[in-house]
Formats: C-alpha cells, structure tokens, sequence
C-alpha cells in the first residue's frame, strides 16, 4: 500500500503573521498618505514596504517548507539556525557601522570642520547614531544570536514557531532602520539611549513579546530539567528591557499622523525615569544579557565547567537585585532630592561584590585551562573581556561616589569609563562568542585564520588602551580646570580654554578608535572567509551538557 | 538541606523564575520613582514659572530635534564654581513643564540652564550659523540652516494641546491663540504682541533672526535660548521654602 503524503497546510501561526502584516502595511499606507511632516511619510512608506517584504516572505517559506520542520534529525534535536546567522552576520554589519560612526563623531570632535554644517552630519544627530547602532543594533543582535543559540543548545529543543524566530530578527532589525533612519532626519524623543519615537518604540514592543514568548517557548520545550545559569540571565534581560522601555517610553503621540510624541513625565520625575532606565540598560542590556553570553561561552571554549554553581546563583539574584537601584547616581547634586541619588550610590557601592563574584566566577572556570591563553586568541579575547568587565565595574561605584562624581560628572571621564565596559567587556566578549558561533553555525572545522584573530586581539586592546587613557586625562583635567581658582579668588579659566585643553586627548582618542574599527575590519574578512572557505567539520556525536549543579 | 538546593524549584520552573526576576527588579525603581511623584521638593512650585510660550515650544522642540542635549547640559550644581560661571543653582520647578526634561549628562559645552538673556540675538545668530567666527576655539558644529528654513508650525497648537494633556497647565485661550502668539513673538510690531505677553509674563517679542519677513527656525531657537533660566527672579526667591 503506498504511504499517504502529508499534506501541507499552512499554519494558524503562519495565518496570523499574514493578517498582523496586512493590517500593519494598511494602517502604514494610510499613516503614508496623510502623513504631517515628510519623515512621517517615509517612515510609513519604509513600515509598509517592509510589511509587504513580511508577507511574501511568509509565503515564500511556505511553499519552500516541508510539512514540518523535523523536531529531531538522527536522533539529535533539528536546531533552527537560520535566524542565528541572519543576526550573527547582522551583529557584524551593524558593528562595524557604528564603530565607524563613533570614530567619525571623535574625529569631529578633534576637528569640527568635519561637522560640515549640515543637518545630517552634525555631531548631535550622529552621536545617537553611534550610541544606537552600538548598543542596540550591533549588541541587540548579538544577544539575540547568541540567546537563540544558548537556549536551543542548553535546552536540547529546536525553538517553537516557523516564521516567528524570523519575524523577531527581521523585526528588530527593521526597528534598528526606522530608528537610525529617524535620527539623521531629525526624530527624536530628546532622552538619551531611549531616542526612538513613539511608533519604532510601539513595534520595539511588539517584536520583544513575541522574542521573550519564543524564548520561553524554547525553555518550555526542554529536555534538561534544570534551566541552565546563562538561560536565567537572558530571560531577566528580556523581561527587564520590556519593563524598562515600557516605563521610559511613556509618551502621547501628538498624532498618529506625525513623528512627534511628548513625553508623560517631566522635570524631575522624568530625569529619575530616564536614568532608571539609562542605567539598566546597561545593567540588562549589557550586562546580564553579556554575562549570560559569559555563562556558555567562556566553559564552552575552555571545556571546563563553571566554576561555581553556587556562586551563579548569589552572582544572578545580587545583580538583578542590586542594578535597578543604581540610576540615580546619574543624577547627584541636581534638582533630584539627595536621598534618592544617596541611594542610588550606596546601591552602586554594593553591586561590586556581585559584579565581581561574577567576574570571579567566569576567570576561575579556566582554572587548569590558562594555559590555552597561550594558543587560543578566542579564549583571550573572552577572558580579557571578563577582566574588562571586572575592571569597569570596580571603576563605576568609585564614580557614583558624591565627592568623585562632583569632578568627573559632565566630563569625558564618564565616556571613558562607557568605553572600557562597551568595547572592552561588550566587545571583546561579543567578538569571542562570534569568533566560536561562525564556525558552529556554518559548520565549519575552525577559524579561517587564527593568526588573524590575534591581531585583532591586539589592535582593539591598543585601542581601548590609548581611548580610556584619553578620557581619563582629558575628564579629570577638564573637572579640575572647571572649578581651578586663581589668587584672586577669581575662576581661573573660561569655558572656551578648557575645551581647547581637550584637543591634544581626542585626537589620541580618535586614533584608539580607529585601531578598534580596523581590528572589527580584519574580524569580519576572518568570519567571511571562514565561511566561504573553512573545511567543513564531519557531523559527530553532540556533547551533552550536565545541569549547572 | 541548604538555602542553595531549595534554588533547584527556580531552576526547574521558567514561571517562578520569571516571577521572581520581575519581583526581584521592580522593587528599586518602585522605592525611588514612586515617592518623586508626591514629595514636596519635586512638585514645588516657584514664583515666575509659566509654560513656554508657542515660539519657544517650537524652539525647543529644534533643540531636541538637533540633538543639542548630546553636549549641553540643563542643570546646575550647588558648587561655588558652578554657581559663579553659570548662575544660581537649578530649581526642580524650573523644569516641571520639560516634556522629556533636558538635564543633560555630558559639558562637550557650557551649561545652558541659565544662558537666557546673557548674550545679545545677534550674538546667537552668529554663533548657530557659525560658531568659530564668535568663539575661535569652539568644537561646536555650525548650523547655517536655521536661519534659512522657514519654522513649521502648523500643528504647534496640536503640540500644546498635548502638552496639556500630560499635565502642563496650557489654558484652552493659549491653545486657540498659538498661532497668533507664535507670530507676534517673532515680530515685535505685530500687534497681538500686548496680547501674546499678557498669556506669558516675562516673554520677550523682539526679532530674533533679524529678519521680519519671515520666521524662521532660527527665530524659535533663539527665542528658547533667550528665556532659559530667566523666570524665577532670584533676589525675591526663598531659598528655605523648597528645602531638599
């Protein structure tokens, strides 16, 4: 008798994405065509464009689908690595994007003329670009490749959904367009790292339910009993950047029809907000969402367990705990009372111990492995991101200290101390975790070349060297001119002669940036060519992971 | 049996994990927001203060729009050297009607809580279009455009309108006139400029861009800068009525 074909038939999912999109490409179709302001305009053209890119493309997997992803192929777990290496290759473009953004903003700094005076390329529409495109588009995607690769892996389950794993990475990266886009033609909501308006914020929303459902849905497919330590960390860094952008994103849209929304809270309330928030996305965003990358990838290269499965565990509920109080410290001697950025420094003071537990925790795991430091440019790259992290995070409580934030607040101090965490533990822990998931995505025996990650290795930490040193020069210097008085009793320099001060150490900075940039250059020429011409890796047998204990 | 095996129902159970977390990070901000929202020192109120009249909403919004607050902040310490270089230390009330508020965290640039009425319009007119040619050393980005293009404010009543609803006391007269105060402002001949002073005590109508014919983004700018920290008049201010 012959088998019965199964036949295909289109999802409840797959239906339900087409109707979402159809009524998305509508409404941005007729936001388009009654738009009040030209950005209004594009922006829906570039919403509708995009929902009918999502339809088709839902129509294109059906018919190129069999019936139904296979849950398990030999007996292994069938993991959906499609959307990884969309957001693995998308991490890498929007990288190297923002680095060079940031490189052409410090040049402006050192040499103004480079502003040229036009409304697109003035440092004020730029320096969200960069802050945006680093964090969020080069970090977001990142967090997301790395999240869906973890959670799989550690979960022995391919993920839930057919289109939805694709809809949240095309959807994010859509955001991070509307967004970028928006800032060059002037729209922004005027609070730092939360630039977006109010409609790229709505879909922002939209895409991190459904990541954060997938996500879960992914855990509640587990074979393991124990949900693995680096899942705990994603899933608070999911849940708290939902809560986060909701509460910080609180605005009235002055019409449907326009870009312009006007923020619910003000003054004060507002600044407490913001910093609430600005400070937790790097508390979330990109600390427990790297750290989780910490928690797989750094055993994972050294192949040696964690190094303490209770000391994960005070490591995860200290940091959550203790990181949301820490905000206010932004905000010390200014029009908010003093108890609340009191509070927010003691808080800051306290989070050293979690921070570094965790930083102990992640060296210590190459306890008997150190000696690959010697071989392994990958593991390097991850271990001095941990010790990066350790060595920002020693530096931010001592800056939430009243009297050290009177002299380092408002100068380039602070930028400094962003940068040894941004470049030096977000990126050098993102470019390991990269350097590992090419070859495992692409299934590929190793690195093209080695050697080559090497000198990346050393040409990004040239690089963070000569920029933190720049800054912490030029902010201490700056703080100090500004309050420097004379015999007399009189302010001993004018505003304009601290500024001036300052050349000599953006230059310096901008030459670190450029060694960062051209490190990320030679990365992605590694990764390309690792793919294009790596030896393929004969399938084997799948290491079973052990439960955290 | 130990605190840490009872972690294993955490462990075990993504709900409780997830519950946990979100107790675990809602406490903080709960703790430090919440109270900001009742106490005297951040809902003070100080003589003077109004909210911004049409022009200088519009300017604020370029303000925004060009990213000014990258560079310059809008709030100044308590510290004798602060205080000597920009002026008296910034009032919570100062900032009550900043819908978002634009404190700022970073001095690329001076301070600008308090730069209203310290320099001359033709002073910022040259200084936007191009800074260098005011202050030789100056890192700040020109922007020649602002005097050129035409302010767009069409919906500017729809602005304020919305800032009315989130709580700024626009009266529905100021909303209905937006666009006659918007204009007498930037015009000090118009004659709706009695008028446009009477629904905003201590603005000031004068020509910003230096040119009447039209008004331009420069003119909101301008007119926004030159009223920044100039409302509460600070030898009648009681400095023990807002204690913090």
């Amino acid at each position: 008798m012959a088998r019965t074909v199964e036949a295909k038939r289109i999802t409840a999912e797959e239906i339900g994405y087409v109707l979402f999109l159809g009524a998305l490409l509508v409404a941005c179709l007729l936001i388009a065509s009654r738009a009040w302001d030209q950005v209004m305009a594009i922006h829906a053209g570039v919403g509708a464009l995009f929902s009918a890119i999502g339809i088709f493309l839902v129509f294109k997997g059906f018919s190129d689908r069999p019936s139904q992803p296979d849950q398990l192929v030999d007996g292994k777990p069938n993991y959906n690595f499609g959307p990884i290496k969309f957001a693995s290759v998308a991490a890498m473009f929007w990288g190297i994007a923002g680095f060079l953004v940031g490189f052409i903003i410090a040049m402006q700094l050192a040499f103004p003329a480079l502003n040229f005076d036009f409304p697109l390329s003035n440092f004020g529409r730029l320096r969200p670009l960069h802050t945006s495109a680093v964090i969020f588009a080069f970090g977001g995607n990142v967090l997301l490749a790395t999240s869906f690769y973890v959670v799989q892996r550690t979960c022995q389950a391919r993920m839930p959904g057919i289109v939805t794993p694709w809809f949240i990475v095309l959807g994010y990266n859509a955001f991070i367009v509307i967004a970028g886009t928006g800032y060059l033609l002037g729209v922004t909501q005027g609070k730092e790292y939360a630039e977006p308006e109010w409609y790229a914020d709505l879909w922002l929303t939209v895409v991190w339910v459904v990541y954060l459902l997938a996500f879960l849905g992914t855990i509640w497919k587990r074979k393991e009993p124990h949900i693995y330590v680096a899942n705990w960390f994603y899933l608070a860094f999911i849940v708290t950047i939902a809560m986060l952008h909701l509460g910080n994103n609180m605005s009235v849209p002055v019409s449907i029809y326009t870009s312009k929304s006007v923020q619910v809270f003000s003054g004060v309330q507002d600044a407490m907000v913001q910093w609430w928030y600005g400070h937790n996305a790097v508390g979330f965003f990109l600390t427990a969402g790297f750290l989780a990358i910490m928690y797989y990838f750094v055993p994972k290269r050294a192949e040696r367990p964690v190094y303490s499965y209770r000391l994960s565990i005070v490591h995860f509920w200290a940091l959550i705990f203790l990181y949301i109080w820490a905000g206010p410290h932004h905000l010390h001697y200014t029009a908010l009372p003093e108890w609340a950025s009191t509070l927010g420094a003691t808080f800051s003071i306290m989070l050293w111990m979690p921070s570094w537990g965790g930083m102990i925790n992640g060296l210590m795991t190459l306890s008997g492995a150190w000696d690959k430091l010697r071989t392994d440019p990958v593991l390097r790259m991850l271990v001095v991101s941990v010790a990066f992290y350790g060595m920002s995070t020693f530096e931010g409580p001592l800056m939430s200290v009243k009297a050290v934030n009177s002299l380092s607040h408002y100068t380039d101090w602070t930028i400094g101390h962003v940068h040894s965490g941004a470049l030096g533990w977000v990126g050098f822990v993102s470019f390991g975790a990269l350097y590992c998931l090419y070859p495992w995505l692409w299934n590929r025996k190793q690195l093209y070349s080695l050697k080559l990650v090497s000198w990346h290795f050393w040409l990004a930490t040239l690089g963070i060297v000569l920029y933190i040193c720049a800054m912490w020069v030029s902010g201490i210097m700056q703080g100090l001119m500004w309050r420097a008085y004379d015999k007399l009793g009189f302010l001993e320099y004018s505003f304009i002669e601290t500024v001036e001060a300052m050349h000599p150490f953006y230059v310096i900075r901008a030459l670190g940036g450029l060694l960062f940039v051209l490190g990320a250059l030679i990365m992605a020429y590694n990764l390309y060519m690792t793919v294009q011409k790596g030896e393929r890796e004969e399938p084997a047998g799948q290491p079973v992971l052990a439960p955290a204990e | 049996m130990s605190l840490f095996d009872k972690h294993v129902v955490l462990e075990k159970n993504s709900i409780l994990l997830l519950v946990g977390i979100l107790i675990m990070v809602a406490i903080g901000g709960m703790v430090e927001i919440l109270p900001l929202f009742y106490l005297k020192s951040t809902i003070e109120d100080a003589k003077g203060i109004r909210p911004y009249s049409p022009l200088e909403l519009a300017g604020r919004n370029i303000y925004l729009r060009e990213g000014c607050y990258n560079c310059h902040s809008q709030m100044v310490r308590p510290m004798r050297d602060e205080i000597e270089r920009y002026g008296h230390f910034s009032l919570a009330a100062e900032s009550k009607f900043d819908h978002p508020f634009q404190w700022g965290s970073k001095r690329t640039g001076p301070d600008l809580a308090r730069v209203g009425a310290k320099y001359s319009d033709q002073w910022h007119r040259e200084h936007l279009s191009n800074p260098r040619s005011i202050v030789p050393g100056s890192i700040m980005p020109g922007y020649p455009f602002l005097a050129k293009n035409e302010l767009d404010y069409s919906h500017i009543a729809d602005v304020m309108r919305t800032n009315q609803l989130v709580g700024v006391p626009y009266t529905d007269e100021q909303i209905s006139n937006a666009v006659a105060d918007l204009r007498a402002q930037a015009n000090p001949d118009d004659k709706a400029v009695d008028a446009m002073l009477k629904r905003y005590p201590k603005a000031v109508a004068r020509d910003f861009d230096g040119d009447v014919t039209k008004v331009s983004e420069m003119d909101a700018l301008v007119a926004y800068l030159q009223m920044l920290g100039t409302l509460v008049d600070f030898k009648l201010y009681d400095d023990k009525a807002n204690l913090r």
